[in-house]
């Protein structure tokens, strides 16, 4: 069967790199899946969950915003934040989340609160994703 | 002369001198292994985001960005990232010389780094915003610097934007450099310090952009902005550790060789008491 190469870059280094058979991502346009022959498409990524089929099975990541490179055979992610269903701390990411909401009570400026809500985002994407792990 | 006992007494002191150096010494290579690490790390980051711009730019369209527009510069912001602390030889006051060239009146001033921000304070200069970065600096510390300076930009409080910062050549050398970061200008042509662009490849010419190239590019912008903000800060961190460890190692150096001269003389007046009781008993027996 024919695969994708699928690449998750942060600016952290490189998070996930492997041959699979589907990705399944929020785009700004809806949620769209990518097969192996995508027409050439570049599109941008909301916060959320991912869905990575590999052999058959699929698991699931919890992204942040970014930019997605879509080529027949490839397919680049460039976000600030990818983290495997497994590898996610739900008390962390609880923990996560309520200060971004504490902080979002509080008085803040405009440029703080852009910043809260998208690290509110993400916590909330990588609660989503393990919770639903578990059902 | 100084007897015997103060020369000992001085060489125990610089000894423990030395022993604190050489731990700062020992602690920064490591801290700067680890961030010439993180700046390595976000290498195909940067390369994916400059695939992007080359994709996005490659059609001929025209791009209109608030962030683009050039305007006459009446008012400037300054990032001056510097060190959190001392002790780096002269990193901190090469940087700051260069702070001289602009004007005081019509500059405003966004440190990251303490030192960044006392100097502004002690200086008299416009400082409007504090920022913080760690040891190992993060994405969101960068987003955050990022973003203020955008925002001070499309408000209009002013029409230009540098980055003043350290840029690391290797452990030896660091030079301040002054760096344009708004507005972008050409977006065609923009690049992230510390990173050059590769050769251009082929680029496709049916690729599909959602919603629109537009809101494509305007996206990868800020992507881009941040990304520069954060490889800034890299440079900087990893200036700071290895200006750090070079003066911290002249420092340990400096310590033994003064102990060295030290050792010498408390040997030489320790030989000569030794000769002079001799003498004496010497005269002794022979009165």
């Amino acid at each position: 069967m024919k695969t994708l190469r699928l690449q998750i870059v942060t600016p952290e280094g490189v998070a996930y790199s492997d041959d699979v058979e589907l990705v399944g991502l929020r785009s700004v346009e809806g949620r769209i899946g990518i097969l192996p022959h995508h027409t050439r498409l570049m599109t941008q990524m909301l916060p959320g969950e991912m869905l990575v089929r590999k052999n058959g099975r699929d698991e699931f990541l919890a992204v942040g915003e970014g930019l997605v490179d879509v080529t027949g055979e490839q397919v680049s992610i460039a976000t600030d934040m990818a983290v495997a269903a497994e590898s996610i701390d739900e008390a962390k990411a609880e923990e996560a989340r309520r200060r971004a909401e504490a902080r979002l009570s509080d008085k803040i400026s405009d440029e703080e609160l852009a910043s809260v809500n998208a690290s509110l985002a993400r916590s909330l994407a990588q609660l989503h994703v393990k919770r639903r792990r578990r059902h | 002369m100084s007897s015997s006992r103060d020369i000992r007494r001085r060489i125990r002191s610089i000894g423990s001198t030395a022993q604190i150096t050489k731990a700062m010494q020992m602690v920064a290579a490591s801290k700067m292994r680890k961030s010439q690490e993180a700046a390595l790390a976000g290498r195909p980051f940067v390369r994916l985001i400059y695939r992007f711009q080359r994709e996005a730019t490659s059609g001929t369209r025209e791009f209109n960005h608030p962030l683009v527009e050039v305007r006459p510069v009446r008012k400037r912001a300054v990032i001056l990232v510097a060190a959190d602390k001392g002790l780096c030889g002269a990193l901190n006051s090469n940087l700051f010389r260069m702070v001289a060239q602009f004007d005081p009146a019509s500059t405003v001033f966004i440190t990251a780094g303490r030192k960044a921000a006392q100097f502004v304070a002690a200086t008299r200069r416009q400082l409007i915003a504090e920022f913080a970065y760690g040891d190992s600096p993060t994405y969101p510390e960068a987003r955050a610097i990022a973003a203020f300076a955008r925002g001070l930009f499309l408000k209009k409080e002013v029409d230009e934007v540098r980055v003043l910062a350290t840029r690391f050549v290797n452990t030896l050398t660091q030079h301040p450099v002054s760096l344009e970061y708004l507005p972008v200008g050409e977006i065609k042509g923009a690049e992230i310090p510390g990173a050059e662009r590769e050769m251009d490849l082929a680029v496709s010419k049916e690729t599909l952009f959602e919603p629109n190239a537009e809101a494509f590019l305007s996206y990868l912008l800020s992507h881009y902005l941040n990304i520069y903000i954060y490889q800034v800060l890299l440079n900087a961190k990893a200036s700071e550790q290895s200006a750090r460890m070079v003066s911290m190692k002249n420092a340990t150096d400096n310590a033994e060789n003064l102990i060295d001269d030290l050792t010498l003389e408390y040997n030489k007046l320790r030989q000569a008491g030794i000769t002079k009781e001799l003498l004496e008993i010497a005269g002794g027996q022979a009165s």
